[in-house]
């Protein structure tokens, strides 16, 4: 039963989603209801809690923590009244990510009834999809979806005869990787420039425009109605491993089959890149890969076997990320896609604080120079300093350590080819880009 | 650029009443004025092309924020074009996946074809070849977007393809 093993992909139809007729026909918005309608808000939240649902953006926060640290008021407290918000993380933009709009694209009603779930809980009555402003389809697909379930009573106020009111806007960016960065998006979705905010406060309390704010990214969210029709035992059982539920993988890259796979959370790197991408294409080796997106360490081909969940690919060295392979085959040259790496983290600097605005450029130019054959052994050092210039609590947000991740991991891994560029004074791969 | 200047007109004349039915839209949604600044931002550059001073003023005038603030919001977005461009604006993807497997190639053939670097029009004013961060189709790659259209799995000879429809279909006064 594909409802049960593959539930945030099961109802993808990328060439004509389904409308919100055929999405109800096939159990949607069955776990809206109930949540709305069977259970109340805290107890939404204890089933999420239960269901050790982990954020999919990245972080791996869990969900059910997140949500309960939203303040609520008694009735008779002034500061009930206020507005709460919902806001979807659509920005997917970390690099070798797409799976965000396979589900955008794909199932747009799976999003809408996740939301619906989400902001009951919280009790946000306004919520805001935050799309990047490339995903032109999606944008359309979704403003149609939410067109439709206006209309059947899903959105606005008295949803299915509830006293439960929820507004869901599209809100279309206008670009910049930042904004995935939750206080970023929140100043981009106030019109501001999206530089992150100084926390605390957190967005749980002081968010968009100062109010109580959960952000949480797309396939975090779609997996709302699953644990609420199935239970949170079921989202447990799902996966073998020590994390629950289901992950949309990737591979990209010169791989035979690049896509998208939702597999039990903890499938291993092998199992995604052999079983599924079809191994590398014909005439290469794997050299090495990034698993989950352009900010998270190298493995190597000897991680094969480690299982792609939160723990163990942390234990290994990196991070789970977005769970989207980035792979790298032996005629591409290492120094070359590091270089690429910290052009576009360069150029995605908010450039608020001094060890990403200056740092990242720093490192373009050392990198640019060893690639084109003219650097020394005292860029390799110039590097390293700067893999500690720009780590975690030197920096304004993770955008920073994010660049470090692939860069320190590439110089330990492919030290042998940092070497032979500087020795060989040229790029033993192509001579130089 | 000087971008103080004086708006001849009141942001009511400059700007159409569907553009200012939009961006009412916009503001209805939120809280504050200003935050519908990055969508009036895009609904004034979806009119004319790109967000020249006086669009920049006048929209300012409409949201009630200053000029300066709003410029600082038009110049942080890389969708947000506050020079004049082509009527095609190509974004081609530069970020990994695409580097791995060809985007020097299709940048080369883009360039030669169009006789443009990256920031360059085309003397016709049709084409602008601005570079992109991943456009979230690495399983098709490499992929470049051309107003609202996703091209992907390019080569050379699909990406001179690309470029020559796209021309004709300008010759014969169409749009995409």
């Amino acid at each position: 039963m594909q409802a049960l093993t593959h539930p945030l992909t099961y109802l993808v139809n990328l060439a004509t989603p389904l409308n919100l007729t055929q999405y109800t026909a096939q159990g949607g918005y069955l776990g809206a209801i109930k949540a709305l309608k069977e259970f109340s808000p805290a107890q939404v939240l204890e089933i999420i809690k239960d269901s050790q649902l982990k954020g999919r953006g990245g972080a791996g926060f869990p969900t059910g923590m997140k949500w309960s640290f939203v303040p609520h008021y008694d009735d008779d407290d002034v500061r009930s009244k206020e507005n709460k918000y919902l806001v979807c993380n659509g920005d997917e933009m970390e690099p070798g990510t797409f799976k965000d709009r396979l589900l955008l694209e794909g199932v747009p009603h799976q999003l809408i009834e996740a939301m619906i779930i989400a902001a009951y809980t919280i009790g946000a009555n306004k919520a805001y999809i935050f799309l990047r402003g490339e995903y032109h389809l999606a944008a359309k697909r979704l403003q149609i979806a939410i067109d439709e379930a206006y209309q059947a009573g899903w959105l606005g106020s008295g949803i299915q005869g509830t006293g439960y009111q929820l507004d869901l806007y599209v809100h279309t960016s206008a670009g910049r990787y930042i904004c995935g960065e939750e206080t970023a998006l929140i100043n981009a979705l106030e019109g501001k420039r999206a530089n992150p905010r100084a926390k605390p406060p957190f967005p749980q309390v002081a968010g968009l425009f100062g109010k109580p704010t959960i952000v949480n990214n797309v396939e975090t969210l779609s997996n709302l109605p699953h644990i609420l029709k199935n239970g949170a035992q079921w989202f447990k059982d799902v996966s073998p491993n020590s994390d629950a539920g289901t992950k949309i993988y990737g591979a990209c890259g010169r791989v035979k089959s690049p896509g998208l796979w939702e597999l039990p959370m903890g499938a291993t790197i092998g199992q995604v890149l052999n079983d599924h991408a079809g191994g590398m294409s014909d005439g290469l080796k794997l050299k090495g890969l990034l698993p989950g997106g352009a900010s998270t360490d190298f493995l190597m081909p000897e991680h094969l076997d480690v299982p792609m969940d939160y723990d163990s690919i942390a234990k290994a060295g990196s991070r789970l990320g977005t769970g989207g392979l980035i792979v790298l085959d032996d005629k591409n040259c290492p120094v070359a896609m590091v270089l690429n790496l910290l052009e576009f983290f360069a150029q995605e600097s908010c450039g608020w604080c001094t060890p990403c605005r200056d740092g990242t450029p720093w490192a373009v130019e050392i990198l640019t120079r060893i690639e084109h054959g003219k650097g020394s052994l005292d860029d390799i050092d110039s590097l390293l300093n700067l893999c500690d210039f720009m780590w975690i609590g030197k920096t304004h947000c993770a955008l920073a350590p994010g660049a470090v991740e692939p860069l320190k991991s590439a110089l330990k891994y492919f030290n042998d080819d940092f070497m032979q560029h500087i020795e060989q004074g040229c790029c033993p791969y192509h001579g130089g880009r | 650029m000087n971008i103080i200047n004086q708006v001849v007109l009141h942001c009511t004349q400059y700007l159409t009443a569907s553009e200012m039915a939009e961006i009412d839209h916009e503001i209805s949604i939120m809280e504050t004025r200003e935050a519908a600044g990055i969508e009036a931002l895009k609904i004034v550059q979806a009119n004319r092309g790109w967000i020249n001073d006086d669009s920049l003023t006048a929209i300012a005038q409409y949201l009630k924020m200053s000029t300066a603030e709003l410029e600082g919001v038009a110049t942080f977005y890389n969708l947000i074009y506050r020079q004049p461009v082509g009527k095609y604006v190509i974004h081609l993807c530069n970020s990994i996946s695409c580097h791995l497997t060809g985007y020097n190639e299709i940048l080369q053939t883009i360039k030669q074809h169009l006789a443009i670097d990256y920031g360059q029009t085309t003397t016709d004013g049709l084409f602008t070849l601005l570079s992109n961060v991943c456009l979230g189709g690495c399983d098709k790659s490499p992929v470049m977007m051309i107003g609202d259209k996703h091209y992907q799995q390019l080569n050379v000879e699909k990406t001179i393809e690309v470029l020559t429809q796209l021309k004709n279909l300008s010759d014969e006064g169409k749009n995409i």
